[in-house]
């Protein structure tokens, strides 16, 4: 209990961590990088150990464990205080594990990948500041907690994906990601505004999903906030339309993209509502629709990512529009109601997606810190055999081919698709999306493989392999992505004790969580689902590594059009960039400095000409010693500093004062007796 | 001590700058260091005595004044020497109390030109009596007497160590800002005529005394009542400023020597928003709730607008001053909320945007003293030529673009939260429009304040500045000045209770006046 009560040590440690780094990192013999990885080791091991803490609390008691909440007042307004504090139950513990052991793992690796590099230290600082933030996220008790961690989690990637600002083309992409969010961000400003209120003025989470549970708020508020949170989810979890910050992103340097942009923070939107599914349980009407917003985002991101990821020659972009699929994936698991079978590709998605990121950043330094498997790679399996063998391990995982992590929880959630929902009908259309995706994520993957390990080496120079401090952490991450599908094997494979274990400690059984189903694993669906995933390698296989059907694009018009759509990423770029940001920043800001300075500043500069001019005219015609001070008063460009201070030092300001006084008492006066 | 300080406490935070002024009267115009210490020391008596009615201010009691002083003054009007400090005055006080030693320890070493430490410390000495006075005055008169006191050392200090328009710049602030303040009066006259202070605290039928006004003005009829509102909407409303009355601000800004700058965004703003929260809406409730949705429009409009403009600006420091109508929107639209949760807010949006924007005028200005220029396109690099200074100044943005954490977040979120629900009597649906577009507004924030930090920051130097011997990384005198409101940024960010626990019981008395008229 002790652990789980407090849990606020765990992000406390790299938040310390990060201010010490900051200020004195620079002065250890390391440069700051020995504080991170001891205070990350430190937060994993308390996480670890949180994790049994939890697995205890489950075991001792018979009907589902209640969540460890702790609180302490932060802030108050009319009268109520509002509470900062931890909440730690199932989902908490296991994405404290996933996080405390991907950034401990990328800590490592990063001494190694970014050696000498410029910002050394700073690296290593937001490395803390990030693994804090998102270790606070996930704990978070209340909403209002969960928008500071959000944001601050997109800060750290922020000033990642800017490490290095020098290039313009860099700082772009950390200004794109970070605008991108906020975009969602209004949703989620908005969604958490209808949740306080429509739940009697609370941002507490357990509070606000057991009243949506208990139908105690209507159905309107709970659609319009989840409609809210899904726009912060497509921005914060790259969802269609939302996405094109994410590829983007890939600017930063590669262990950021496996920690941040892959592993951990890009799945924040998940957690959100994996974490308030109450109120998307009820606003989408999960168990009784066919077809609702959720699933079908996920749904439509999962493929639009997917066939992305066959154009790119850029082996990270590549792993992030497959993120992109993958974390669709996920949000449609959430949308067709299969809770647990979403945060079970979570967990096994951000090993295998790591251990893939950590490889291509192994792969390039390797090659020149390039990134483009056409140009510069080919052949690495013979002189990296390490990176090769952990990447063709991520990538079966990544294919969902059996037994790997990857196939199961993929399976899981299909299975879902076809059996949860209104009726037990399935929600057909997000399954068919997800059929497909199975099959071209199968056929990307094995592109993928083949460009950068297979064929003849392109580049130049020879290519060794990497040091151990980074075949250690892929290899660790591989064999997660080999047996990480274990805790969570479906019953008629192995025995009850053994079976649906990450459901039995990480699915809340409490007032606060609808009682969601849970598909069945059918051996039928299961073997179709796998044949759909060996058909997209097989094809793929026979286009690239047997050279079938090469030059479809020149010989076929409906093949080009299609790849050009593709290379120009269904044109979102286009629209976002050049004509929304283009046209605000430029025309639209334009106009409304020249409306500001040419009408609304015009219309006090030509008020204050007027009454100069009239003062000028009562000047001449009327009484100059009185008047006097007026006209300096109501000049404009012409008057000067001197002229108050002459009107100080002759007195003349006491007959200013009398004057106003006077004046405003007679219009007082007029005032008091028309109305 | 407690005696003393119920007695002479608030008059000596007010006065004591008057105490600085006499001596350095008294000192040729060449002793300089002898000026600067005088006026340093002048400026921490009074934070002296700040910490003294702080420790001495019961917190159970936020919402009473406290420290109370009610003398004779002008007897023929019966206009009192009321003064009085509760959770609504306190954060404002003590932040005036806080910028101005900085701003003193910020000239040290470099006084704009023409110099003169003499005469530009004395002005700010009287600035702060001003503007500590109006966040205590109790009494409309004495009041609108330090409101007024405010304006001649701001109008001097941007016509003679202002930028090359000063003199423009100048005059348009003080006309404008009069106008405003004319009208003002003419409302707190009627006021003193048409309520009947009989039966309050006043005993007498005209009052200014600004405790007895709340009930004295129900007698007030609901025309009469707009009319007044509407006086002291354009006197407040110029002041902080609110779109369309907003142009005098970018000028002010651009053309004031640094100090002035952050002065007048760090406190003066704050006497137009605060005199919303401290007397239009306490006395006149009914008015108020009519003029609300007007009041929101604007501020959201003053949001969007502000944000457009900052967009198209090519210079640092007018960029910033825009950027001040954007956050002022935020404010006003807790304000107009009507509600407990939106003035809190707003009144934490005030303190934030004073240390947040202070710290960028404070940043634009070591920029121009080493660059001698703010033009955005010519900047750049910053990180690499003075590292520091721009990790500073990409903390202020961030505090400014309201990112959680920092103080800027709290004076936002609150704000578009408590547009979702306002006050009784307030269309639900006119305010749910401007809390999305409000909430779309902080996205414009992170557009321009990024963009800003991208061109002057990220990058390389341009060539005619790389190898400036002049661009130099922060200063000691720098340092001293920025660090209290670095950290304070930092702290009512992580813990904002500091400020919302003083200021929700006193809010709390004006929401309620709110509610009973709204009934």
């Amino acid at each position: 209990m002790f652990f789980l009560e407090n849990a606020w040590i765990i992000p406390s440690i790299p938040a310390a961590s990060f201010f010490l780094i900051l200020f004195v990192g620079k002065r250890f013999p390391n440069k700051g990088s020995e504080i991170g990885i001891v205070a990350v080791g430190a937060a994993f091991i308390l996480s670890c150990l949180a994790g049994l803490a939890w697995i205890d609390r489950v075991d001792s008691s018979d009907h589902g464990a209640e969540a460890v909440t702790e609180a302490w007042t932060w802030w108050q307004s009319g009268g109520v205080e509002f509470t900062v504090g931890t909440l730690v139950d199932g989902l908490t513990v296991m994405m404290l594990f996933v996080v405390g052991l991907v950034s401990l793992l990328v800590h490592i690796y990063s001494t190694e990948y970014v050696k000498g590099d410029r910002r050394y230290t700073h690296f290593f600082a937001f490395l803390s500041l990030f693994t804090a933030s998102m270790m606070m996220l996930v704990m978070a008790e209340n909403t209002l907690q969960l928008i500071v961690a959000w944001e601050l989690v997109g800060v750290c990637s922020f000033a990642l994906i800017g490490h290095w600002w020098e290039e313009k083309a860099n700082s772009d992409a950390a200004l794109k990601a970070f605008i991108t969010n906020r975009v969602g961000d209004v949703g989620l400003l908005v969604g958490v505004s209808i949740l306080f209120f429509a739940a009697g003025g609370t941002f507490n989470i357990i509070e606000i999903n057991t009243l949506a549970n208990e139908g105690a708020i209507t159905h309107l508020a709970l659609l319009v906030a989840s409609v809210g949170l899904i726009a912060a989810v497509m921005s914060k979890s790259g969802q269609f339309f939302l996405h094109t910050w994410l590829p983007d992103a890939m600017a930063g340097p590669t262990p950021v993209s496996a920690l941040i942009h892959a592993a951990t923070m890009v799945v924040a939107g998940i957690f959100m509502v994996a974490r308030m599914y109450g109120v998307f349980w009820e606003g989408m009407s999960i168990p009784v629709a066919n077809i609702n917003l959720l699933a079908l985002v996920g749904g439509v991101t999962t493929l639009v990512g997917a066939s992305l990821a066959f154009v790119q020659r850029d082996i990270k972009k590549v792993l992030a529009y497959s993120t992109i699929s993958q974390l669709g994936f996920m949000v449609l698991a959430l949308g067709v109601g299969a809770w647990t079978a979403a945060l079970f590709h979570l967990f096994t998605h951000a090993f295998f997606k790591a251990c893939l990121f950590l490889g291509a950043g192994s792969v390039s330094h390797a090659c020149h810190h390039s990134f483009d498997m056409v140009a510069d790679m080919g052949g690495l399996r013979k002189y990296m055999p390490h990176t090769f063998r952990t990447f063709l391990i991520g990538s079966i995982a990544l294919a969902g081919l059996p037994p790997l992590a990857g196939f199961w929880s993929k399976d899981e959630i299909l299975a879902g698709a076809s059996q949860l929902g209104g009726g037990g009908n399935g929600y057909p259309v997000v399954l068919a999306m997800g059929m497909i995706t199975a099959f071209l994520t199968a056929a990307y993957t094995t592109r993928m493989v083949y460009l950068t390990f297979f064929g003849e080496y392109r580049g130049h120079g020879t290519p060794h392999e990497s040091p151990k401090t980074i075949t250690v952490p892929l290899w660790i991450l591989a064999a997660f992505a080999v047996v990480g599908g274990a805790v969570n094997l479906p019953g008629k494979i192995v025995p009850d004790g053994w079976a649906y274990r990450f459901e039995h400690y990480v699915e809340p059984v409490a007032a606060y969580f609808p009682s969601v189903s849970h598909p069945e694993f059918q051996w039928g669906f299961a073997i179709i689902a796998t044949l759909i995933a060996a058909a997209g390698v097989a094809l793929s296989y026979a286009y690239w590594f047997q050279g079938r059907w090469h030059g479809v694009t020149e010989r076929n018009k409906l093949a080009a059009s299609g790849y050009r759509l593709l290379e120009n990423k269904y044109y979102l770029d286009t629209l976002y960039t050049d004509i929304i940001v283009g046209s605000v920043k430029g025309p639209v800001a334009r106009a409304s400095d020249w409306v500001n300075t040419y009408i609304i500043d015009g219309v006090v500069n030509t008020a204050g000409e007027r009454s100069a001019q009239a003062g000028r005219a009562v000047y001449t015609h009327f009484d100059q010693k009185v008047v006097d001070g007026a006209v300096n008063l109501s000049g404009t460009a012409s008057s000067d500093a001197g002229g108050v201070l002459r009107l100080m030092q002759t007195g003349k300001i006491r007959q200013y004062a009398t004057l106003f006084f006077a004046a405003a008492t007679v219009l007082a006066g007029v005032l008091v007796v028309i109305v | 001590m407690t005696e003393f300080l119920d007695d002479w406490g608030l008059t000596l935070a007010i006065f004591l700058p008057l105490v600085g002024v006499a001596i350095m009267a008294l000192i040729p115009k060449a002793e300089e260091q002898l000026h600067k210490a005088v006026a340093l020391i002048a400026s921490l008596a009074v934070v002296v005595v700040g910490v003294l009615l702080v420790v001495e201010f019961d917190f159970d009691r936020a919402g009473e004044l406290q420290f109370l002083v009610d003398r004779s003054w002008i007897d023929v009007i019966n206009s009192r020497y009321i003064l009085g400090l509760d959770g609504i005055s306190m954060p404002l006080m003590l932040l005036t109390m806080l910028i101005v030693p900085l701003c003193i320890i910020y000239s040290w070493n470099h006084f704009p030109e023409p110099h003169n430490p003499k005469a530009f410390l004395i002005l700010i000495l009287v600035l702060q009596t001003g503007m500590i006075g109006t966040f205590l005055a109790q009494d409309l008169i004495l009041f609108f007497v330090f409101f007024e006191v405010v304006l001649l050392p701001m109008y001097f200090m941007i016509g003679v160590w202002g930028g090359e328009q000063r003199q423009y710049a100048a005059i348009k602030f003080f006309l404008y800002t009069l106008f405003g303040s004319a009208l003002m009066l003419v409302s707190f006259l009627a006021l003193y005529f048409l309520a009947d202070g009989t039966d309050t605290i006043a005993g007498v039928a005209n009052t200014f005394d600004m405790r007895a006004l709340p009930e004295a003005a129900t007698a007030v009829g609901i025309t009469a009542q707009l009319w007044i509102f509407g006086g002291m909407f354009l006197g407040f409303g110029i002041k902080v400023p609110m779109f369309p009355f907003h142009t005098w601000l970018p000028d002010a800004h651009t053309q004031a020597p640094t100090v002035g700058s952050v002065i007048l965004a760090a406190v003066l703003l704050k006497l137009g928003t605060y005199g919303f929260i401290r007397i239009a809406i306490p006395i006149l409730p009914e008015a108020a709730i009519e003029w609300a949705p007007f009041i929101g429009a604007l501020a959201v409009i003053g949001i969007i607008y502000g944000a457009l403009c900052c967009l198209a600006q090519t210079d640092m420091k007018r960029l910033i001053a825009f950027s001040s109508v954007a956050h002022m929107g935020f404010t006003m639209l807790g304000i107009a909320t009507l509600t407990d949760f939106g003035m809190n807010a707003a009144i934490f949006g005030m303190v934030a945007h004073g240390l947040i924007t202070g710290m960028l005028f404070f940043v634009a200005g070591s920029v121009k003293e080493r660059y001698h220029t703010l033009e955005i396109r010519r900047l750049g690099g910053l990180l690499i030529s003075a590292p520091k200074m721009g990790w500073i100044l990409g903390f202020a943005t961030m505090a400014s673009l309201g990112l959680p954490g920092l103080a800027g977040f709290w004076g936002e979120f609150p704000v578009i939260l408590s547009a979702y629900n306002p006050a009784e009597g307030l269309s639900v649906e006119v305010f749910r429009t401007y809390m999305v577009i409000a909430a779309v507004g902080t996205v414009f924030a992170a557009g321009y304040l990024l963009w800003l930090y991208q061109r002057t920051s990220f990058g390389t130097p341009s060539e005619e500045f790389v190898n400036d011997p002049h661009i130099h990384d922060v200063e000691i005198p720098e340092w001293i000045a920025w660090a209290p409101m670095l950290a304070l940024i930092l702290i009512l960010g992580v813990y904002p209770n500091l400020v919302f626990e003083m200021t929700d019981p006193a809010v709390g008395l004006v929401s309620e006046l709110v509610a009973a008229a709204g009934r």
